[in-house]
């Protein structure tokens, strides 16, 4: 395969999960802001949502003030914002229409479809669209353009690439979330186990769509190390870094097999996993979660670059 | 039906009577409702989109995802007529070939005084850089497009000849596919040439030029300005059919001997590039340096053996205006035989005489520009008014040269639909001739259509459309 | 003469280039006024390959390089047996016919400057005397243009250096084929070293001069900026349709790096070493 079709394969997958996870944060956040803060009045979330998709200062910079109206229009519409969904959708949607001959009739539509559905809400008078609605649309479209993957594409080199876009993606954004409430929300140790801890964990699950997925896999109170144990060394919960690393570890074992050689990225993608399946939460807490968590970033951007140089660049070895 | 201008040959009939070869047709478009006409009509729109057929037309804005117009009406040549044609376009495919391989060689053609030097080494297609080369089997252009008017039973006459990379040939299989999709009975009650094999010999073809330096299975590649090409669409389309990868410039690198295309597997050597790029940007290193689409160093490893570039960089120079009328020439200096098709008279604005003559008829000739195509910059002096023509005529006196003239010829119609049923149009052809170890052709061609009534024009670009182009078999 | 030439091109990057690749045309070829004693092209960690004798009779070959990479440094190094033809290229093994050189390139277009110093140099001067006209179209672009270095660049056409009556050897040699094609005589770039210049001040730098097509003699060559024809100081690299076209090394770099070029020759006389 041309190391330029697989290119545009793995950013194809990139950003249809990026577009998922801002959809996702947008959700969240919309909905914590319904909520009464400790300190009288409503809470404010969207700092932390900006913090975690790493687009604080520049919409800081671009509106001066968070408010909500403002965080809709960029975090959806705004096509200087790289992560807004309407950025994502519409460089996934560049990336297949270049590398359409690669991908299946319903694969294209679902991704072209949902472009053009884009299309008319930005034509839409902003007054009439809920940012709910958005976000739910949002999430619906992606799952679409995921079942037509994952229902009618070969099982060949391609596929592989798209996944380990879409794997890489989000672990990346699983511990990015993650890091970003530890850091960013309780710099101070006093404020774990208080309510707005409870409230904090609670909306970092549901921007995972796994808040019910918890409540029935860990009984009783939310604790950190439960949540941090579902999040990092779960294997049923599909976005958690281990289900993310095997994903990561399973696409690269397929590739070498096709091409009947090793690559360098399954070293570094099989070492991450060795660690995640032997570690204990014990462990990750006496490292630092926040230590962990850079740690697992770096290294997940590692097997990243080495794809990047080894697959997708084409440069003679 | 209407009848066509009296002095105009439809090819459908012979005198009062509808000729042999169109009788099944003719009783097929008579039986067919008005409803189920236009309802097959949508039909084949719906399909042209979903395979995603468009053209984007040259230099005229617009909607670039624009369809060909398709007419469904065939256009049909007896095995007789396809017989001679073909055999006049392969004698002349071959002396193109001789003609482009003796000007970067030794130039007998020029020493002989049959052509003049100076046409051939001020003509802009010709590269100094491919002076002394030989590429493999001394193939210089591998697709010959030659385009065919005709005007009368037995009379066709070449119109132009397109030596570099001529465009189209999706258009004639994707018209095939679609009518055997809507009409099947059509095609059980007649025995139509199939013209699908066509992707397969143009890959044996393109493989049977591997460079020397090429051993075992040669890998052949489509190299494409990109997706923004106006006929990206041919270039996907016959990388798919012929199971061969589409590469842009940044797909490819040189290193050493080779050139080398980036893959998930590592880099892969190419053997053969089919480019559909011209000249100018196909390496910055020997031609336009500020080249984004090209591949630095290409020319070399080309001139050195390592990689055959299809058409030959060069080939050009055999396909322009002026160069046209010294064809027959061609065929008798390298051939030894007599030209099969013939030439339109043509005259040449250069030329003092034929200056004159042209400036004093402007009103019953085609006027051209010697490098232009797609129908742009030309002056069909019976169909212009007389502002029209005043203004060409300082455009002609300005640059004599640039300018050759054709009297307007009376081109054949084929029955068309039209709203109120059929109507004569007319109608011109461009068969494709693949030139390799073997020459080869499919029957047929791709049939351009005037869709405006009494208009000569047949370019896509200005409102032609498309029809699929049988040849019986015997 | 016996000439040693050393010729050392070096580049260097702000930022480290991912890939370089270049078309070299740094090898002389024989003809009558010139004979290869020895010859070496270096350029170290470079791939080369895909090299060939053109049609023109040059020596091309292709170099690239890896990545990451900072400079690279080009070694030309070898010995040539001159002899003074006055100017008059025989022998050398081409293929190009003679014409193919009048057409005009973008830096070679004729201005009214351009063509009346043409006009006004071969005026009643017969067609026929094809190497009279040269002279004279020689001796007036050495007229027009004050060889003074520094005042145009690598870009400047032929028609700007002639409004600007100063310029290098590559001015003098683009306003001299402009000329020439104007009064029909086939006219290319031909680039290669100088052991000394008229002055026998010594030239640190390539060189670059004009060969003229005079029917009945063939390709004559005119040194405009020096007012001579080239002889035994003089050795031929390689010709083109302009500067850029002739150029002996062409190049990209993938990367966005900014380049420092640096180029020395020295052409030594072996007699005077020993």
């Amino acid at each position: 395969m041309l190391s330029r079709t697989a290119d545009h394969l793995y950013w194809m997958g990139r950003y249809i999960e990026r577009a998922e996870t801002t959809a996702r944060l947008l959700e969240v956040g919309a909905r914590n802001a319904l909520l009464p803060d400790v300190g009288g009045g409503f809470r404010n979330d969207w700092d932390a949502v900006l913090r975690a998709l790493g687009v604080y200062d520049s919409f800081i910079d671009k509106f001066g003030e968070v408010v909500e109206r403002n965080i809709t229009t960029f975090l959806f519409f705004d096509a200087d914002n790289p992560t807004s969904v309407l950025s994502c959708l519409s460089a996934a949607r560049e990336n297949a229409r270049v590398v359409r001959t690669a991908l299946t009739g319903h694969t294209w539509d679902a991704i072209n479809s949902s472009f053009q559905e884009l299309k008319d809400f930005q034509r839409t008078e902003r007054s009439k669209l809920s940012l709910t609605d958005l976000a739910e649309w949002t999430l619906h479209t992606v799952s679409l353009i995921r079942g037509a993957i994952d229902g009618t594409q070969l099982r060949d080199d391609g596929y592989r690439f798209i996944g380990l876009g879409m794997a890489i993606e989000r672990g990346d954004n699983t511990a990015r979330l993650l890091d970003v409430k530890y850091y960013v929300l309780l710099p101070s140790l006093s404020y774990v186990g208080s309510a707005l801890d409870q409230t904090q964990w609670t909306a970092l699950l549901r921007s995972m769509s796994a808040y019910r997925a918890f409540k029935w896999a860990y009984r009783g109170d939310i604790t950190a190390t439960k949540i941090a144990h579902f999040v990092i060394l779960n294997e049923e919960f599909p976005r958690s870094l281990l289900s993310c690393t095997r994903a990561i570890n399973e696409h690269l074992d397929m590739l070498s097999r096709r091409y009947g050689r090793p690559s360098q990225a399954q070293g570094v993608a099989r070492s991450m996993l060795a660690e995640l399946a032997e570690a204990r939460v014990g462990d990750i807490f006496d490292e630092g979660l926040h230590e962990f968590l850079t740690r697992y970033m770096r290294r997940n951007a590692e097997a990243a670059m080495i794809i990047q140089n080894t697959y997708l660049a084409g440069i003679p070895a | 039906m209407n009848t066509a201008a009296p002095n105009y040959f439809n090819e459908m009939l012979h005198g009062a009577e509808v000729r042999q070869a169109y009788q099944s047709l003719e009783r097929w478009h008579r039986d067919m409702p008005d409803d189920l006409r236009s309802l097959k009509q949508s039909e084949a729109e719906a399909l042209f989109r979903r395979v995603g057929i468009t053209f984007a037309v040259y230099g005229e804005g617009g909607d670039p995802e624009r369809l060909i117009p398709f007419d469904m009406f065939p256009r049909v040549f007896t095995a007789a007529e396809w017989r001679k044609l073909e055999k006049g376009i392969r004698q002349r495919a071959m002396a193109l070939n001789a003609f482009i391989a003796d000007v970067y060689d030794r130039g007998e053609i020029i020493r002989a005084g049959i052509i003049p030097e100076h046409l051939v080494t001020r003509n802009d297609a010709y590269e100094i850089a491919m002076v002394g080369i030989r590429p493999p089997r001394n193939v210089w252009s591998h697709i010959v497009g030659i385009d065919l008017v005709r005007t009368g039973p037995d009379q066709f006459y070449v119109l132009e000849d397109n030596c570099r990379t001529p465009s189209g040939v999706s258009y004639m299989l994707q018209n095939r596919e679609i009518m055997m999709r809507m009409f099947p009975q059509l095609f059980h009650e007649n025995r139509i040439a199939p013209v699908d094999g066509y992707a397969d010999l143009l890959k044996k073809t393109l493989a049977s030029v591997a460079p020397q330096k090429c051993s075992g299975d040669p890998t052949v590649v489509i190299l494409t300005p990109g997706q923004f090409n106006s006929a990206y669409y041919e270039h996907s389309f016959l990388a798919d059919l012929m199971g061969v990868e589409l590469v842009e410039g940044q797909d490819l690198f040189v290193e050493g001997d080779f050139v080398w295309m980036r893959t998930t597997e590592g880099p892969r050597k190419v053997d053969v590039i089919y480019r559909r790029l011209d000249d100018a940007f196909i390496d910055p290193l020997c031609f336009r340096p500020d080249s984004m689409l090209g591949v630095p160093g290409l020319m070399n490893v080309y001139r050195s053996g390592g990689v055959s570039i299809c058409s030959a960089p060069g080939a050009g120079v055999a396909d322009d205006k002026a160069i046209y009328t010294y064809v027959p020439e061609m065929i008798r200096f390298y051939l030894g035989e007599a030209p099969i098709l013939e030439n339109v008279p043509t005259w040449q604005c250069a030329k003092k005489d034929d200056l004159k003559y042209v400036l004093e008829n402007l009103g019953e000739l085609v006027v051209k520009e010697v490098h232009g195509s797609g129908g742009y910059g030309m002056l069909v002096g019976p169909k212009s008014t007389k502002s029209q023509i005043e203004a060409f005529r300082s455009k002609i006196e300005e640059k004599p040269w640039n300018y050759i003239a054709q009297p307007t010829l009376a081109l054949s119609s084929c029955p068309t639909f039209v709203d109120e049923g059929i109507a004569p149009r007319h109608v011109d052809l461009r068969p494709y001739c693949l030139v390799g170890e073997k020459v080869e052709l499919v029957p047929g061609g791709l049939t351009r259509v005037a869709l405006t009534e009494g208009s000569l024009v047949v370019n896509s670009s200005q409102g032609g459309g498309v029809k699929d182009t049988w040849v019986l078999a015997e | 003469m016996k000439l040693h030439i050393r010729h050392v091109t070096h580049y260097k990057f702000d930022t480290p280039v991912k890939r370089l690749i270049q078309s070299h045309r740094l090898t002389p070829a024989d003809h009558e006024g010139q004979k290869v004693l020895e010859w070496s092209v270096s350029c170290e960690g470079a791939i080369r390959g895909s090299s060939f004798l053109s049609g023109a009779g040059d020596y091309t070959e292709t170099v690239c390089v890896q990545g990451p990479a900072e400079d690279i440094e080009i070694i030309v190094e070898g010995t040539v047996e001159t002899q003074d033809c006055a100017g008059v290229l025989r022998g050398h093994r081409e293929k190009v016919l003679p014409s193919a050189y009048l057409r005009p390139t973008q830096q070679t277009q004729p201005d009214a400057a351009i063509r009346s110093l043409a006009e006004t140099a071969v005026e009643g001067l017969d067609v026929s005397s094809g190497l009279d006209r040269a002279h004279a179209l020689a001796a007036a672009v050495n007229d027009a243009i004050a060889y003074v270095s520094g005042e145009t660049e690598p870009a400047t056409t032929a028609a700007e250096a002639l409004a600007g009556g100063k310029g290098v050897c590559q001015d003098h040699t683009h306003v001299l084929m402009s000329a020439a094609r104007w009064v029909d005589m086939p006219a290319r770039y031909v680039t290669g070293y100088l052991y000394s210049d008229a002055n026998g001040q010594a030239h640190g730098e390539s060189h670059a001069w004009a060969e003229l097509y005079v029917d009945g003699l063939g390709w004559v060559g005119f040194d405009a900026a020096n007012r001579c024809c080239p002889n035994d100081l003089y050795v031929r690299l390689g010709s083109g349709l302009d500067a850029q076209d002739a150029a002996p090394i062409r190049g990209l770099i993938e990367g966005q790096a900014t380049e420092d070029l640096t180029a020395k020759v020295i052409v030594t006389d072996v007699a005077q070493q020993q």
